[in-house]
């Protein structure tokens, strides 16, 4: 017989999924937050999406090439991912410089440095974030406000977040009905000062259920954060519901929707066993929770995480997945 | 809802493109190659030398210690040679090989189709017939058979689980098997019932095969004590573990046996040489085997003599296609790649599996992406990413404490995985590694 056998170990048959089917299966689950942050924001959600991806395409490719020396990983799409997450998380009349800034932060700190796609411990995009809030802080908090068919980018008109006006109003005694913020069936399609791609919860849960439909996230995470914010903030405001907004006000405002759906959901930087997941995913809702409460930012979801982020090793060596067949140890 | 195992598990593309295709007898080959070592545990001591005139059914092999087996010749004729030859393994051992003359059939084996149905032999009787005929898992396992029939002192059988799930892809031997004798099935069964000592017995198959849940549903009944449990398409099902979680839902406790819960689970190819045995005095020197692939011109369910090349069975199939990459003994999850096609048939060949070039490689493995899902498909509740990265490292301690010894090698994560990595392989190794580890600490 001439033909030479391929000779293996089982299995011999593998599914279909791929890192990369993966990756461009969240970037099409954000494309509906990207179409809401354009509607609302116009042409600078355009030009800083652009931006971020771009340079973080970008930076990957190059430090890959001549820094690491190693074969570029650009088309995985994870780099894509990260530049839009980044992008989502910035006001949309941040200039460019500091897009590109975050980026290479983002790809070379927060992911690069640790060796790459699967060895960061820290949700990349978000890693870019803080550190412009830390440096940048007044370019990081200006948001502007939702003009439809805006074409402004630099000098888009500005104003608070839904979230700090309230936060600012409840700490100067106001109590929360007498508060002056849009309705929550406008807040709800992202007709709210913010990041661009926090503003329009209905536009992330879109590509959430996306997400959860093609199985590339499972449900664990993202509905126990919100379940877990709910729970932590609904305590709040029946204590006391002047002094305290109320549970769905959290949910549809900040980056809430946005934290659950993509940013706690990073493969890399969550649990891997459910149970790990369900604990992590409690910790980001009450941290979120407490941060926007009582700290000094109005919104808390990307320091929550990240802070979770930080827990995640642990969660892995100690909540393991029920082994079948478990015999109970001793004692 | 129909009922499965609840932890992990796949559903590869079933693919069982032999399902329709009646089992045909195969021919009686010219020569025949018996190894003599095709079951789990010790080789059998050879009873014949070379010039011996051998008859169908003749032993030729003799079980050699507590887990081991009988060897009969599957055909008449004479012992040619007797030599190490590579086998389905891949590695050389001991056949015996045979070359046909005529096919004239021992003394006292019954060759009558007609079924047998009430049960002359005694519960010890039935045991040792099993023994004698050289009854072994015919699954794949091949563990012999006679071993799980006899209930350890201390322990008590509940129940009897009859594997008809063939949760393999490809494969279907199995439900040919069922389709078309289902009586000789049920009195095996009954047989098995009766050496156990249960009163109950669950046949589990999945519900891909609705024509064999339909006819042994409709035979059940005058079965006493019979029943058979359809259930949803996961793979691997056909795991004992699982298989019992899914029927009768109780967990064998890790490192302990189906009899620890109460149950005994046999194959249904098993119950039905165990038919043959009992009822019809034949020993086990044939098997259905499943030849397909999806080039194939004509995949096939053969009757097959053991010792048969597998090239022959390939040929009468259509011939092995142009395009093919792999010739796998088994299904795609858990067969063994062969290198070589003359290796013969053995009792524990379930298929053979050809398949094309474009499916035969492996793609490029990429960094692990920390998703998952190797743990939440594996139906042992591990962890493959860290028992993959530890094995790897040859952090053996750590393997062991995260319970490597508990892998029933399914090849769900290493299916599942979108990296493409090779989590079994590197499993296997820490497995091996392990158990060696866990021997030597025994000895000290
Ligand atoms: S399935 Fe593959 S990529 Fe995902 S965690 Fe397991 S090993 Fe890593
Ligand atoms: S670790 Fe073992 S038991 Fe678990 S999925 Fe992989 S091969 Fe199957």
């Amino acid at each position: 017989m001439s033909k030479v056998l391929t000779i293996s170990a089982s299995p011999h048959s593998f599914g279909v999924d791929s890192t990369q089917k993966i990756m461009y299966g969240v970037v099409l689950a954000l494309l509906p937050a990207l179409a809401a942050s354009i509607y609302y924001f116009g042409i600078g959600a355009l030009i800083v999406t652009a931006a971020a991806v771009i340079s973080s395409v970008g930076f990957e490719y190059l430090i890959q090439k001549y820094v690491m020396k190693v074969k570029p990983s650009i088309s995985d799409g994870s780099a894509m991912v990260t530049g839009l997450l980044l992008a989502f998380n910035l006001p949309t009349n941040i200039p460019i410089g500091l897009v590109i800034l975050g980026s290479l932060i983002s790809i070379g700190v927060g992911k690069l440095s640790f060796g790459g796609i699967g060895q960061n411990p820290f949700n990349p995009a978000l890693v870019g974030r803080v550190f412009l809030l830390i440096s940048y802080p007044v370019q990081m908090t200006s948001w502007p406000k939702p003009i439809i068919g805006r074409m402004n980018y630099l000098d888009a008109e500005t104003g608070a977040t839904p979230l700090a006006v309230v936060k600012e109003g409840l700490k100067n005694g106001e109590s929360f009905s007498s508060i002056d913020i849009p309705s929550y069936i406008d807040l709800f399609f992202g007709y709210l000062g913010g990041c661009a791609g926090e503003i329009s919860a209905f536009a992330i849960l879109i590509g959430g259920i996306y997400m959860l439909w093609k199985k590339i996230i499972t449900w664990h995470i993202p509905l126990t954060v919100l379940g877990s914010m709910i729970f932590f903030s609904g305590l709040l405001y029946i204590i006391n519901p002047e002094g305290f907004a109320d549970p769905v006000f959290h949910l549809i405002t900040g980056g809430a929707m946005l934290g659950a759906f993509f940013m706690a959901t990073d493969m890399v930087s969550s649990p891997m066993s459910v149970k790990g997941q369900i604990i992590f995913a409690i910790g980001i809702g009450f941290l979120t929770i407490v941060i926007r409460v009582f700290g000094a930012y109005p919104e808390g979801v990307s320091f929550a995480i990240l802070i979770m982020n930080a827990f995640v090793p642990l969660l892995n060596t100690y909540f393991k997945p029920k082994r079948f067949g478990e015999v109970k140890k001793n004692g | 809802m129909l009922k499965t195992f609840p932890k992990g598990g796949v559903h590869p593309p079933e693919n069982k493109l032999s399902a329709q295709a009646a089992i045909e007898v195969f021919p009686i080959p010219p020569q025949v190659v018996i190894p003599i070592a095709q079951h789990i545990g010790a080789p059998s001591t050879i009873l014949v030398k070379r010039g011996d005139m051998v008859k169908t059914g003749q032993i030729i092999a003799k079980t050699s210690g507590f887990v081991s087996a009988n060897i009969h010749s599957s055909v008449s004729g004479k012992v040619t040679k007797i030599e190490d030859v590579v086998d389905s393994s891949g590695y050389k051992r001991p056949c015996v090989i045979i070359d046909t003359e005529g096919d004239e059939w021992e003394e006292g084996i019954s060759r009558d189709p007609s079924l047998i149905s009430s049960i002359a032999l005694e519960p010890k009787e039935i045991i040792e017939r099993v023994l004698e005929k050289g009854i072994v898992g015919m699954g794949g396992a091949t563990f012999p058979s006679h071993i799980k029939l006899n209930v350890p002192s201390g322990k008590k059988a509940e129940y009897l689980i009859i594997n008809g799930v063939e949760c393999e892809p490809y494969l279907t031997s199995d439900h040919r098997v069922m389709l078309e004798q289902p009586e000789q099935l049920m009195v095996g069964i009954q047989i098995i019932m009766k050496a156990l000592g249960v009163s109950k017995a669950i046949i589990g198959i999945e519900n891909n095969k609705p024509d064999a849940i339909e006819s042994l549903n409709k035979l059940a009944p005058s079965y006493p004590g019979v029943s058979v449990e359809a259930l949803k398409v996961q793979y691997p099902q056909g795991g004992e573990k699982q298989l019992i979680k899914a029927t009768i839902n109780r967990e064998v406790p890790s490192g302990g046996l189906p009899i620890d819960v109460g149950a005994v689970v046999h194959n249904v190819g098993t119950a039905i040489a165990i038919y043959e045995a009992v009822q019809k005095n034949k020993p086990l020197i044939e098997r259905v085997v499943t030849v397909t692939g999806k080039s194939l011109a004509k995949p096939s369910n053969f009757l097959v003599r053991i010792g048969t090349p597998i090239s022959s069975l390939i040929e009468a199939a259509g011939g092995l296609p142009e395009d093919t990459g792999k010739v796998i003994n088994g299904g795609p999850m858990m067969g063994k790649a062969l290198s070589n096609l003359d290796v013969p048939v053995t009792k524990g060949t379930s298929g053979v599996l050809i398949i094309r070039d474009e499916e035969s490689g492996r793609k490029e493995i990429a960094p692990c992406i920390r998703c998952a899902r190797c743990t939440h498909v594996c139906p042992m509740g591990l962890e493959p990413y860290l028992l993959m990265t530890v094995s790897k490292n040859s952090i053996w301690e750590k393997a062991e404490k995260n319970d490597i010894m508990d892998c029933i090698e399914c090849g769900s994560c290493s299916y599942e995985c979108p990296a493409n990595r090779p989590l079994l392989d590197y499993i296997r190794l820490g497995k091996s590694k392990v158990s060696q580890i866990i021997r030597s600490r025994r000895q000290s």
